[in-house]
């Protein structure tokens, strides 16, 4: 019932000596958004390319709802709606124009065409701007356009290259907004270099780095990877600061603690697990012999944002532990 | 189906640019001159539209590239080239589609010359069979220079590259058909040999049609010569996307 429409399996491709995607598997079924995540240049771009059709993968095998894209190319295409990095779209058509041919090159013809364009249209409010040569268009508008021609013909496979790229904060929520909705027909890949994204639109995430998979799972599950994933950041006076972070540290599951001046006379302590366990009860214990007043206690879920890093830096730049 | 999509698209781009109206403006501009000014056409004073047809392979030499350099070279350049071919369309029905609508603005540039043709039954008797014979001949002869040159365009992002490279080509193809040229061979290759030379040069064909025999295997030359180039084109398509 919830087959995967999307299947990569051991996808390889250089250009020259550079190795952009290596031995990448990984699939999607109905109902999931897959976030690419990655440094520039870790191969989100190029994967994507492979899996819509326009490069040829040097090894390997893409399955799009079942349809092989490496020997049945036309067939696999009419099911993806793709968002190509940049949006790129021809600057002296106008949207009606270029829906059109769009919509006919997929197959919509006359009355159909119509309906899907003016649905479209106002799904991603295009209408102020339906006869406007392209060229002339803001980059907002662009980017909405690239996406109403992914979406036109309603396609069970939507794979978008960084959809909200160039787009106002208000644009941005429209856009994932539209993706969650979506999202319940369809699978969806989307590339992001924003990592907040990732909470509010993906099911799954997977990191890519050196065209290579490193870490593949549910935003939750990525955020538990993180050194301080399950920390617990204390404010406290600066007065007996030290000596509070000292009876912290001789706690048994903790790993370490660090303190850093925070105002005037105030102390943010941050106390490290070891192996992720939860110390939240001991912390609030040892607060609770009432040696030191406490402002503020907050547990940390994790920051993507260090998980990111440490898994793509090379390891000399990998800051273990501590704020970024 | 999908060769219509593709071809609409093309003659959208053509004529919401100034492209298509400077095009038709331009080739009957340089049209007019060569027949009234190079060839002589009322001096002349014979009811036949020779001096018209006899410039129109240095007509095609340059405006055949200038129309087909973009073909392919621009959507490379603007990066919807991307956006074509992850769109459900066959390569062969995107170079059909794009060479086809080419061929139809010169076809519509060489139809928009009719005034000639109303001048010379106006000042005196002309065979219409042979003036009929020289547009196809004219028409099929573009097809060829635009062919050379969407196959170049395929194989560049750099318009300006895919003109020239395109002339040089055309420009050969165009003297190898011419007695000058061919007698540089004449002294070191067998006659069998400077023959075909020149029968795979445009000039020969050409010009037998214009005289009003159409013979069937100088249409076959032309027909023959553009689908080999249309499918080089479209291996350079298909081999430029990985």
């Amino acid at each position: 019932m919830t087959a995967s429409r999307i299947e990569a399996v051991n996808l390889r491709k250089s250009f020259g000596p550079i190795v952009a995607v290596d031995d990448v598997s990984f699939s999607v079924r109905t109902g999931e958004v897959l976030g690419f995540l990655g440094p520039n240049g870790a191969g989100k771009t190029t994967t994507m390319r492979m899996l819509t059709g326009y490069l040829r993968p040097a090894e390997g095998n893409i399955s799009i709802c079942g349809i092989n894209m490496l020997t049945d190319p036309v067939k696999a295409k009419s099911r993806i709606g793709y968002l190509p990095e940049g949006a790129p779209l021809y600057p002296e058509l106008t949207p009606a124009t270029l829906l059109s041919f769009t919509g006919a090159a997929r197959g919509l013809g006359g009355k159909d065409l119509q309906v899907r364009m003016d649905e479209t249209a106002q799904q991603v409010h295009l209408k102020e701007v339906w006869h406007q040569p392209i060229e002339t268009l803001s980059k907002g508008y662009k980017r909405r356009l690239g996406l109403a021609q992914a979406i036109l013909h309603d396609p069970e496979v939507l794979i978008l290259d960084e959809p909200t790229d160039g787009l106002d904060p208000n644009q941005k929520a429209e856009v994932r907004q539209l993706v969650r909705q979506m999202a319940r027909s369809k699978a969806i890949i989307i590339s992001t270099h924003i990592l907040e994204e990732v909470h509010s639109v993906c099911t799954r995430a997977v990191i890519l780095a050196g065209g290579r998979i490193v870490a593949d799972g549910t935003p939750g599950e990525l955020e538990s990877m993180a050194s301080d994933h399950n920390a617990v950041t204390i404010l406290v006076p600066s007065k007996g600061a030290s000596e509070f972070a000292g009876r912290l540290e001789k706690l048994p599951s903790v790993r370490a603690v660090k303190m850093a001046p925070e105002g005037e006379d105030r102390r943010v302590i941050q106390v490290f697990p070891s192996g992720g366990s939860l110390i939240l009860t001991q912390v609030t214990d040892l607060i609770r012999e009432g040696s030191i007043g406490v402002l503020e206690l907050k547990l940390e879920p994790g920051r993507l944002e260090e998980v990111f890093r440490n898994l793509t830096l090379p390891p000399e730049h990998i800051d273990y532990g501590g704020r970024t | 189906m999908n060769i219509s999509a593709v071809y609409r698209r093309e003659m959208r781009s053509y004529f919401s640019t100034p492209l298509a109206y400077v095009f038709i403006v331009i080739f009957l501009m340089i049209a007019g001159i060569f027949t009234f000014y190079l060839g002589g056409f009322l001096p002349r004073a014979q009811a036949d539209l020779e001096p018209f047809f006899t410039w129109h392979p240095w007509l095609y030499l340059f405006l055949a590239p200038a129309l087909g350099m973009r073909l392919w070279a621009e959507e490379r350049k603007t990066g919807t080239f991307e956006l074509l071919m992850t769109l459900p369309v066959s390569i062969t029905d995107a170079v059909l589609g794009k060479f086809l609508a080419a061929w139809s603005m010169m076809g519509m540039s060489l139809a928009l010359t009719f005034p000639i043709w109303i001048t010379v039954n106006v000042l005196g008797n002309p065979d219409n069979g042979v003036i009929l014979a020289g547009y196809l001949g004219s028409l099929l002869m573009s097809g060829a220079y635009l062919a050379v040159s969407a196959c170049v365009s395929s194989t560049t992002r750099n318009q300006v590259i895919a003109f020239i490279v395109s002339v040089v080509l055309c420009f050969t193809f165009l003297l190898l058909g011419f007695p000058l040229i061919l007698d540089l061979f004449r002294p070191w290759l067998p006659g069998a040999a400077v023959n075909f030379m020149a029968s795979l040069g445009f000039l020969q064909h050409f010009e037998s049609i214009v005289r009003g025999v159409v013979d069937l295997r100088d249409v076959l030359y032309f027909i023959t010569f553009i689908g080999l180039w249309l499918y080089a084109g479209a291996w350079a398509v298909d081999h430029h996307r990985s």
